[in-house]
């Protein structure tokens, strides 16, 4: 190749300088990039490689389903318990298993809590850096920072006094000559916008938020026992309710009712006093870098979560939208059906992965991966020391999911995008008003910009869900339910002998779905395919490119070797490569322990 | 705000610590690391200069619960830990930079802080295909971690990947993930296991390395006595009604709403070592059995193979002649713990060590063919 045009529409030109990104950092788990760069050192050809492999689907292989939560759980613990509800949801489609409107409606706030906490910490401390100057900070007036914060939010800490004693505290850290996490950042690069008031603002923000996502989280401790990792249950969940009357100590109480309650309120007050005003502010200095759009104005897709209805997967009962929109047609939003042979499939073609024939994609409950690493005849280097993949041949551990042969972005932006197309107001309203006030046409949303600003839109959204499904939890045990776990098809010996089913979510970072099939009370196959799969996904056989490199092309560099621009975009995707990775072998061949004594 | 431009050496005389045993810990890590007394004063001299201990962080096979945990410490409060008490050099999941500056980063610690700075480990390396499942730079994990463990003064396993293998190097293990005291030989490893640790437990072990200028003392397989001693059952606020015979018989059933014991839905804190029964989680508002559902024993190793999370202990009948050796005072607690685990015992005494079946079951065998 040097240059050609790819079936979904992007040109590749791999004839210029290679620009290599490894690792890839403030992301879950391992991932390398490499593009080249023309002469005017703007992208021309994206390579994302998922650069790990830790095999979870083959040693689910002949367990107990009603593990498989936890197992799948420790796929990620960033967005912790988005897989465990995931898994639960398919071992009770394949096992028909109901469960309580209690048991939906704690699963719900589990989740929303998920959404406020992992997209708040998304944007301050996994992508603020890519916007935030923090060098810059110290040159900042306290008094017009201050000034600047009273203009944009109410938020009480935004005293001259507060920004001048954090800014003191930061050129202590600065001048000690040890810059910790800062240490070798891109501060001063000319991609940087914002003045420094700006970014004293953001950095006091960072530091406030890193204190406060940890409250978020309680509320998993509550209903879970714990966070990262709570504790989740096939057929309910595990916490009791118990308001009344003797051991109420002992289970979901008035007490617990109102911590997770009170809560609730802090996070409606942080993201609605500082993470939106912040957004808005930073946004409004760079609204003219609209790079980073790729698929996003093309091909997107959700599954749609937090059904408001107890075991009611319909469109209507989910309050995040469900759907796919192909060759960025807004007026048409197609359906999306987990069993159905023909629509979701992988392919391995370009990833580390065997398949009898590779021109072939896989249906999930078909699915079959054999680790085969090895790197094409162009790479450059050693097999144990890359310098450059071969991306004509195997250049991933990611497969390539495609729905119908498409490939698709997932995450806040697509499932904003679909519910503006479905004209939800919900979704279309907060958008419509953002982008006025950024004074900029709808166009924009599909940048990494509107990625970002999407991810914001939705951490507000889903803190107010959760203020309402807490409120419904409280109603329904008022109106004498305190219900919490369906124990019908608890024991192994009421299933039947074999079963098989899907069960799905919108993780933070986009559609995920793990596919089961059990056979006389054990996992016969396991596949997940989770959201940075689709949107990191190496090239499919006809050579369509994923999200990620779709959204680095025709990007500019201000400095090929400070890559600043291609962090930015690949942050906004919010990737997860622990996610990613996974492989179900046909065989599960087992390999020697090692004993290294 | 002025612990910030205090040295390593002046936060511990604050603290109270001798000259003499500040001098006795650089002596001792230089040996660990095979310097000799010139290293011991080189390290010395470091620490009475620098603000804050360089702390390098890596990332093998893993889940990131670990970083997590971290930053929910609620007391210290992780920015004042990255701000005042440690210099988080390096951190893939928070770091500024990337690629090559990243990987700069690493050499020049090497090099200018050789003996002084610690190797945080969060999730393990695959020795399998060259070690390519975990691919850093280009290059095997293994090497980049044997690398760096080479100069560190001390090494911290991060939660149940790094310490015994975790999730990934669950049956049948294909990565051939390993626990990294299995390739870092010439050094003690502390570990800190669970899934994640829980994150006052992580800050804990951190701040007292800067508070009392050691390391923690550490029990036979290299955990912190100081929270890996008891057992969650022995500090758990359910145990009465163990000991009463009052347990929960299905999820949500009247005795799950009134708190009783989690034993017989398959807790694992009988054999569980860990501080969630006293320290709780997340500034202390529940823990697993608080809210509900039994402890899966996140902490122990191989806690994946030990059989189903809802399968009843069997090796409860260790628990009574264990209990005269460790902490379990009363006679009449053994001797209820006995008797339920013989009422209980479906089969006689099982190899934690391999996959079961599920008593109720009804089908023959078709786990992975290997155990069972």
């Amino acid at each position: 190749m040097t240059n050609v045009t790819t079936p979904n529409g992007f040109k590749l030109d791999n004839a210029g300088r290679r620009v290599v990104v490894d690792p890839v950092t403030r992301i879950e788990g391992h991932l390398r990039v490499e593009v080249n760069v023309d002469s005017n050192n703007v992208i021309r050809n994206a390579v994302s490689t998922g650069t790990m492999w830790r095999g979870i689907e083959v040693i689910l292989k002949g367990r107990d389903p009603r593990d498989a939560w936890a197992f799948t759980q420790r796929i990620c613990g960033v967005c912790t318990g988005t897989h465990a509800l995931t898994s639960v949801r398919a071992v009770e489609n394949a096992l028909g298993i109901a469960i309580p409107e209690n048991a939906n409606t704690i699963r719900n706030i589990m989740q929303l809590a998920l959404y406020v906490h992992d997209h708040l910490v998304h944007f301050y401390h996994l992508h603020a850096l890519d916007w935030v100057d923090v060098v810059s900070a110290l040159k900042a007036d306290p008094k017009a920072t201050s000034a600047l914060a009273q203009s944009i939010s109410p938020w009480p800490m935004s005293s001259p006094g507060y920004f001048k004693d954090l800014q003191l505290r930061l050129q202590k850290f600065v001048e000690s000559g040890q810059l910790g996490p800062f240490k070798n950042g891109y501060w001063g690069h000319p991609a940087y916008k914002l003045p420094p008031e700006a970014n004293l603002m953001a950095v006091a923000h960072y530091l406030e938020a890193l204190d406060f996502q940890k409250e978020i989280v309680k509320i998993h401790a509550v209903y879970g026992g714990k966070n990262p990792h709570p504790n989740w249950l096939v057929g309910g969940v595990p916490c009791a309710i118990n308001v009344d009357g003797a051991g109420a100590v002992g289970a979901v109480n008035m007490e617990r009712l109102n911590l997770v309650s009170s809560i609730i309120d802090q996070s409606i007050a942080f993201i609605e006093q500082v993470y939106i005003p912040d957004l808005i502010a930073i946004a409004g200095f760079y609204k003219d870098w609209l790079y980073g759009g790729g698929l996003a104005s093309k091909s997107v897709m959700s599954y749609g979560d937090i059904p408001e209805y107890a075991n009611d997967y319909s469109d209507k009962s989910l309050q995040l939208p469900r759907g796919v929109i192909l060759n960025g047609n807004l007026n048409e939003v197609l359906p999306v059906d987990l069993h159905a042979p023909d629509q979701i499939q992988e392919y391995v073609t370009h990833s580390w992965y065997k398949y009898p024939d590779e021109k072939r994609g896989l249906h999930p409950y078909d699915g079959i991966t054999e680790p085969n690493f090895a790197l094409g005849p162009n790479a450059k280097g050693t097999r144990t020391n890359i310098e450059a993949v071969d991306e004509a041949a195997k250049y991933s551990f990611l497969k390539a999911p495609r729905w119908k042969g498409n490939a698709v972005e997932v995450g806040p932006l697509a499932r904003y995008i679909i519910g503006y197309a479905q004209g939800k107001p919900e979704f279309k309203e907060p958008t419509e008003k953002l982008l006025k006030a950024l004074d900029v046409p709808v166009t924009a949303l599909f940048s990494t910009l509107g990625r970002t600003a999407a991810r914001g839109l939705e951490c507000q959204w889903a803190v107010h869900k959760l203020r309402a499904a807490q409120d419904k939890l409280v109603a329904t045990i008022k109106a004498g339910d305190s219900s919490t776990a369906n124990v019908d098809k608890w024991q192994p010996s009421s299933w039947a002998s074999q079963a098989k089913g899907a069960g799905f979510t919108e993780a933070p970072r986009g559609a995920l779905a793990h596919w089961i099939k059990i056979k006389d009370g054990r996992i016969d196959n396991y596949q997940c395919v989770v959201p940075t799969t689709w949107n990191g996904s190496p090239r499919d056989p006809q050579g369509n490119i994923g999200a990620f490199e779709a959204a680095l092309l025709d990007t500019p560099m201000a400095d090929p070797n400070q890559p600043l621009e291609i962090l930015r975009t690949l942050h906004s995707f919010d990737p997860c490569l622990a996610c990613s990775t996974h492989v179900m072998s046909e065989d599960g061949q087992e390999m020697t322990r090692v004993t290294v004594r | 705000m002025g612990a910030a431009t205090e040295t390593f050496y002046e936060v511990i005389r604050r603290q109270g610590i001798t000259r003499r045993s500040f001098i006795k810990f650089c002596s001792l890590t230089a040996t660990s690391l095979g310097l000799g007394s010139m290293g011991a004063s080189q390290i010395a001299q470091a620490l009475e200069s620098k603000p804050r201990v360089p702390v390098i962080w890596m990332h093998g096979l893993e889940c990131t619960c670990c970083s997590e945990s971290f930053i929910r410490s609620a007391h210290p409060l992780v920015k004042d830990v990255v701000l005042s008490m440690i210099s988080l050099d390096y951190d893939d999941t928070l770091m500024a930079a990337a690629g090559h500056q990243a990987e700069a980063i690493l050499e020049e610690t090497r090099k200018k802080h050789k003996g002084q700075y610690v190797l945080a480990v969060e999730g393990n390396p695959p020795l399998n295909e060259d070690g390519m499942f975990c691919i850093d730079g280009g290059r095997p994990f293994v090497e980049k971690l044997k690398e760096m463990a080479e100069d560190a003064m001390a090494v911290v396993a991060w939660g149940s990947c790094a310490s015994w293998g975790c999730v990934q190097a669950a049956k049948p293990n294909p990565t051939q993930a390993t626990p990294i005291d299995k390739v870092i030989r010439n050094k003690p490893v502390i570990k800190v296991p669970g899934c994640p640790p829980i994150a006052e437990v992580m800050t804990g072990v951190i701040t007292y390395i800067i508070t009392f200028g050691k390391l923690p003392e550490l029990d036979r397989q290299g955990r912190p006595k100081m929270f890996y001693s008891q057992r969650i059952h022995d500090k758990c606020y359910r145990r009465p009604h163990f000991d009463a015979g009052q347990f929960v018989e299905q999820w949500d059933d009247d005795a799950a709403r009134k708190g009783f014991c989690l034993y017989k839905m398959g807790c694992k804190g009988p054999t569980t070592y860990n501080a969630c029964s006293t320290v709780r989680w997340n500034g202390g508002v529940s823990f697993p059995i608080q809210s509900g559902h039994g402890c899966i024993g996140c902490s122990e190793d191989g806690f994946w193979d030990k059989g189903s999370f809802y399968e009843r202990l069997t090796t409860i009948q260790q628990f009574g002649i264990e209990a005269n050796a460790d902490k379990i005072g009363a006679t009449v607690a053994g001797a209820v713990g006995v008797a339920i685990a013989a009422h209980a015992a479906v089969t006689t005494v099982r190899n934690l060590s391999r996959r079961k079946e599920v008593p109720d079951s009804n089908g023959g065998d078709k786990s992975n063919g290997k155990s069972a």
